[in-house]
């Protein structure tokens, strides 16, 4: 087999993105517990977390370009290279939804919470769930497999969408019928709305792994859904 | 990538591994070729357009020279060589006992691997064809529109009457396109016209396949993935199995060739896994 090399080099790199999506996961789980428990300490690791993450994206970027120079890839070489670059970039701002969940929790202070938290750690925990999916899609590169979980997650991130307008339309009422809640109120829209954008970029992710997949590229899950539904 | 004058009508390239153009200057059907005993090429049928570039890949061995050789009869130049099939040009076959090769090369001309100019002056390389074909023109009007066509006239025009031998390797290959171009040729074959070149030349040489196209249609045989997906509109794509006999097995647009192929050999030629 010719370009062993090459492909060994091409493993490492995905490895190295699914490290990195475990790492956003992680801190996504992380920064709503911490939320959730009004731990600071916590959050405050999720922070750095976050600066870990950022170091693995540009590392990555660093390795892609290397094997752009070195291999001049064409075709699904090409489009492997291409799709981690993109995808690193998404986990990176997915990391940087975490890290302002992080800080959300440092900013409300020492207060207690309006309410218990319920929705955004489901939030959290099915977004979670998106991005494993759209990653595990990415490593298998299999067409078959593609349409249903393309489904799948954009049925779950309608499902994310739903809650983050529970979320809100609920907290509007609280601060209507006491206006000295404002504060507390939007920072949890903050964190709900945080949540609901890490959502919509694993629903990226799967739309890159497509595009690795099968070669054709496009713009929203719409036209993704339009392909499955032919 | 314009396909505005050459609409395909069929999108089923793999199954029929054929684009359909509308007004195609060659139309090649079953073509095949023997050496003595021995099966080159078989059964390749493809058309190309009109003022297009057409990259001719495949691994080392599949055919590829063997079947642009078919194009303008530089095959009968070889002992044993047996043509079947036809090679449809301006409505006739090539290979029809009352066509003259030697007509059919000024139209459809060649330029090969490894520059070859004559050892005479660059004018009298550049006006060797139009001298030959006994042509009633301006030499010195066509010695210079040729040239600059090849994009070197700047370069020798206050020394026509070196010795082609006396000029670089690039600029020999482009005097070489320059002598193609001055007998107004329909189409130029070209077999690697690059690979013996530096980057520079090889660089300058890409440019002008790509300016002379507009006039010219082009079709080229090049190992380099890089320079087919720079240059060519269409890729066809050649292979050979185990019984060395070359097949198409894909031709299609450069875009779909080199970002996805339809056929895992190509896929595997052109990221390099075979070949």
């Amino acid at each position: 087999m010719a370009r062993e090399e090459f492909d060994k080099e091409l493993s490492i790199l995905e490895s190295q993105l699914v490290i990195m999506s475990g790492m956003v996961e992680d801190a996504l789980l992380r920064s709503v517990k911490a939320l959730k428990n009004r731990d600071i300490d916590q959050s405050q690791r999720v922070i750095e977390l976050d600066d870990r993450i950022d170091l693995i994206e540009v590392e990555i970027e660093r390795f892609c370009v290397d094997l752009i120079r070195k291999e001049a890839p064409i075709a699904s070489d090409l489009r492997r290279i291409i799709t981690i670059l993109q995808i690193s970039n998404e986990l990176e701002r997915m990391g940087d939804y975490a890290e302002g969940i992080g800080k959300i929790n440092i900013m409300m202070g020492p207060e207690p919470l309006l309410k218990e938290l319920i929705d955004i750690p489901e939030m959290g925990n099915i977004s979670v769930d998106m991005l494993k999916k759209s990653i595990n899609i990415f490593m298998k590169k299999e067409m078959e497999n593609l349409n249903e979980t393309a489904t799948e997650i954009n049925e779950l991130d309608n499902k994310v969408d739903s809650l983050n307008e529970k979320i809100v339309t609920e907290l509007l009422e609280i601060v209507k019928n006491d206006s000295s809640k404002a504060e507390k109120a939007t920072y949890l829209m903050w964190a709900s709305h945080n949540i609901e954008r890490f959502a919509d970029r694993s629903t990226n992710i799967l739309e890159r792994a497509f595009y690795l997949v099968s070669g054709d590229s496009f713009h929203g899950t719409t036209e993704l859904q339009k392909h499955i539904d032919s | 990538m314009s396909t505005d004058n050459n609409q395909i009508k069929s999108k089923e390239i793999s199954e029929e591994k054929i684009i359909d153009f509308t007004n195609p200057i060659i139309e090649i059907n079953n073509l095949s070729v023997k050496y003595g005993n021995s099966l080159a090429i078989e059964n390749v049928t493809f058309s190309v357009p009109e003022k297009k570039v057409i990259a001719l890949i495949g691994p080392s061995g599949c055919g590829k020279s063997t079947l642009i050789r078919c194009i303008n009869r530089m095959n009968d130049l070889i002992p044993n060589a047996k043509v079947t099939g036809n090679v449809l040009f301006e409505d006739q076959n090539i290979y029809d006992n009352n066509v003259d090769a030697t007509e059919i090369r000024y139209k459809i001309g060649m330029v090969f691997q490894k520059p070859n100019p004559f050892p005479k002056s660059i004018y009298d390389n550049v006006a060797f064809g139009p001298r030959v074909n006994g042509l009633n023109v301006n030499l010195d009007e066509v010695v210079e529109n040729s040239l600059r066509k090849a994009a070197l006239w700047d370069e020798v025009k206050d020394r026509l009457n070196d010795s082609g031998l006396d000029i670089s390797g690039g600029q020999q290959q482009r005097l070489c396109i320059a002598r193609t171009l001055a007998v107004n040729p329909e189409i130029i074959l070209m077999d690697e016209p690059a690979s013996a070149l530096d980057p520079i030349s090889t660089q300058s040489i890409e440019n002008l396949i790509k300016e002379i196209s507009k006039d010219v249609t082009i079709i080229i045989v090049t190992h380099n993935m890089q320079q087919a997906a720079r240059i060519s509109d269409y890729a066809l794509v050649m292979m050979s199995g185990e019984e060395r006999i070359g097949r198409l097995i894909e031709y299609g647009e450069n875009k779909q060739v080199f970002d996805n192929p339809k056929d895992e050999r190509t896929e595997a030629y052109v990221t390099g896994r075979i070949g």
